[in-house]
């Protein structure tokens, strides 16, 4: 039986056309399940892409640790006290820890919020200064828009060069300026402009890490005059390895440096992206899976209408198929006849929904786009092609079984009562 | 050609069965233009169905071609009525979204013949049986006996070895209803065995042998020119 058969086709059109408006209403119902499951597929998706558009490029593997007083009283300590990390610490966590990929000591020059701490000629601001290392930009990048970023020499020489963000540039240059190879005065201390930063988060995240000033580590321990003080640790676990493992190992080991009581858990203060990660990404699952139960639910409301009109079409044809079955259509020709009508109608209505919802995804694309917003919650509403795929298929099979029990039921008439029955 | 051996059909509805042939013997030769007559629940149109593989039998043996017809599946036996038999129905059973043409190249179309040599053949019937512009019409812009002829082309096309109409003439107007059982001749002079089920005496009266049902066995069988000569050596006496 070949599927591409004008006669068959033509059986189709007049069994569908010959009642238009029932037609139409049955095949809305497969419309609007896979109209209603691809928007709903896409809204999660955009609200996926939002939330994790919030964290930027931040490894997901990654924690942060800081110094906090001790809870507990240890060997003649009295609790409260307060510690600091420090250079001996992050060669003790790099030294015995081999789980670590990345460890980055940071440190926090004085000012940014109120205070004006950088000048440049007649401009001033306030900017939050940042000691980094280069690893910093692998755990929690930023993008370089021109030049580069501190690199492994600036460490080891602690040169006074600086990596400033776009509010930074805004702010202590003229439109047209080129800042690299400029100075600008922090804090007293000259710096030459090396590279320059976009924030690759949302919202506030975004503002706070646009008007930044990354300059290296060493230089800002001594320049500043921290000594070997680190102000805290941002740490990537290395593949596989899940970063809370690490993070227990750097804690033990932390608090046996500083003399701290081993179930002292306030004494080092953390935070473990990965576990966030994670709330977010079963977060989403669930709402993946929900949409999933949702559509395929609407869906199957739409086939199961296709199902009952099937059937109704096939008490409307019983004579027409009494007749082609006395004059030696088989069953199986009957039983394709049905089911290719079906498939046909499923698939025909479901293709409608499937392209304007995809259609409306992309116009919603767009205009999101076009309005030049950095869209907080949502953005980036998509369907990727597998699912689309998935859902084809599966209206596909559905028109498969919706038209089963309608082509059995007309099988199962016998041909002479089939012809006998009068409309 | 048909060997029919102690036939018993019944119908059952609900709880009540209904024995509606009650073993039939029947010989019908090839070639033999025959009728069956009967009141209405005599069984003529059980006995036909029966005969069409429409539907089968509880009892007895029914050859057809020297082959035994029983417990066909439905495969099998759309096969065998595409091949062997030829229906024509009293009220035509064309189907009505096809135009003449493609309704009389339709049991082709189950024999898998491609699309232009079964319209091809289809166009010859027409024109046999005068209808050759009529082709790209719709059953329901044709007249009564126009519909007939379109079914009995339909039922030709196939080149079976018998016809079976069941009351052929029976939504037809007298004079057309002649014409028919003239086509019906001819058709039968071509060699095909043609079995006509009536309720109407003179068109019972135009076939070579008459089968009479009654109760659902066959009460009498009467040779059309043996009746003439029976008559004849009456009046002579």
């Amino acid at each position: 039986m070949k599927i591409f058969d004008l006669d068959k086709w033509h059986e189709i059109y007049f069994a569908l056309r010959k009642n238009p408006l029932r037609t139409f209403f049955t095949a809305f119902g497969v419309f609007w399940g896979i109209f209603m499951l691809i928007i709903m597929m896409g809204a999660g998706e955009g609200l996926y892409n939002g939330a994790s558009h919030d964290m930027g490029d931040m490894a997901t593997n990654s924690v942060f640790m800081w110094t906090r007083t001790t809870s507990m009283p240890y060997k003649g300590f009295q609790r409260g006290r307060f510690y600091r990390f420090n250079n001996g610490d992050t060669q003790a966590l790099k030294d015995n820890i081999p789980e670590i990929e990345y460890i980055a000591p940071r440190l926090q020059g004085w000012g940014g919020e109120g205070n004006n701490n950088v000048v440049r000629g007649d401009r001033t601001g306030g900017f939050n200064i940042q000691g980094d290392y280069p690893e910093i930009n692998i755990i929690d990048p930023v993008n370089i828009t021109s030049g580069r970023f501190i690199n492994d020499i600036d460490i080891k020489d602690k040169r006074k060069v600086a990596v400033i963000g776009t509010r930074v540039v805004n702010e202590l240059f003229i439109p047209d300026e080129n800042p690299i190879g400029e100075y600008i005065q922090i804090q007293g201390v000259y710096f030459q402009v090396i590279g320059m930063f976009k924030s690759k988060k949302n919202d506030q995240q975004a503002d706070h890490e646009n008007q930044a000033i990354y300059i290296p580590f060493t230089t800002l321990q001594k320049v500043y005059n921290y000594g070997d003080m680190v102000g805290w640790y941002s740490i990537t676990a290395k593949e596989n390895i899940p970063v809370t493992l690490v993070e227990q190992k750097a804690k033990e080991l932390l608090r046996q440096r500083h003399t701290i009581h081993p179930d002292d858990d306030r004494a080092v203060g953390s935070f473990n992206l990965e576990q966030e990660w994670n709330k977010m990404t079963n977060l989403f699952k669930g709402i993946r899976g929900l949409v999933w139960i949702v559509g395929i639910g609407t869906l199957l409301a739409g086939v199961i209408g296709v199902s009952n009109i099937m059937l109704i079409v096939v008490k409307e044809r019983t004579k027409e198929i009494g007749i082609q079955r006395a004059i030696g259509a088989t069953p199986a020709n009957i039983i394709n006849q049905i089911i290719i009508e079906s498939v046909f109608l499923t698939a025909f209505a479901g293709y409608f929904g499937l392209a304007l919802g995809v259609g409306l995804l992309e116009l919603l694309n767009y205009i999101l786009n076009s309005s030049g917003a950095e869209a907080t919650m949502f953005s980036n509403p998509e369907v990727d092609f597998n699912a689309a795929m998935k859902a084809l298929g599966i209206l596909v099979i559905s028109g498969v079984f919706a038209g089963l029990i309608p082509a059995k039921r007309a099988v199962s008439i016998k041909p002479i009562d089939a012809l006998r029955d009068e409309l | 050609m048909i060997r029919l051996k102690n036939i018993h059909k019944s119908y059952t509805t609900g709880s009540n069965t209904l024995h509606v042939l009650k073993g039939v013997d029947l010989e019908i030769g090839k070639g033999e233009l025959v009728s069956i007559m009967g009141s209405s629940g005599s069984g003529k149109s059980t006995l036909l169905n029966v005969l069409g593989i429409l539907d089968n039998y509880d009892q007895g043996e029914y050859f057809l071609n020297g082959e035994l017809i029983q417990n066909m599946n439905e495969k099998k036996a759309a096969h065998y009525r595409n091949r062997h038999i030829g229906f024509v129905f009293q009220s035509f059973n064309l189907i009505s979204f096809k135009n003449a043409m493609e309704n009389v190249a339709l049991p082709l179309y189950y024999k898998k013949v491609s699309r232009k040599k079964r319209n091809e053949k289809a166009m010859g019937y027409l024109d046999k049986l005068g209808l050759k512009e009529w082709a790209h019409h719709l059953p329901n812009e044709l007249s009564g006996g126009q519909k007939q002829r379109l079914a009995i082309a339909r039922a030709l096309i196939s080149e079976p070895s018998m016809i079976l109409a069941d009351e052929p003439t029976g939504a037809l107007d007298s004079q057309t209803s002649m014409e028919m059982m003239d086509l019906f001749k001819e058709i039968n002079s071509m060699g095909i065995t043609v079995l006509i089920v009536t309720h109407e005496r003179d068109i019972a009266a135009k076939t070579q042998r008459i089968i009479r049902l009654k109760d659902g066995i066959i009460e009498s069988i009467v040779t059309n020119g043996e009746r003439k000569k029976w008559l004849r050596e009456q009046s002579m006496a």
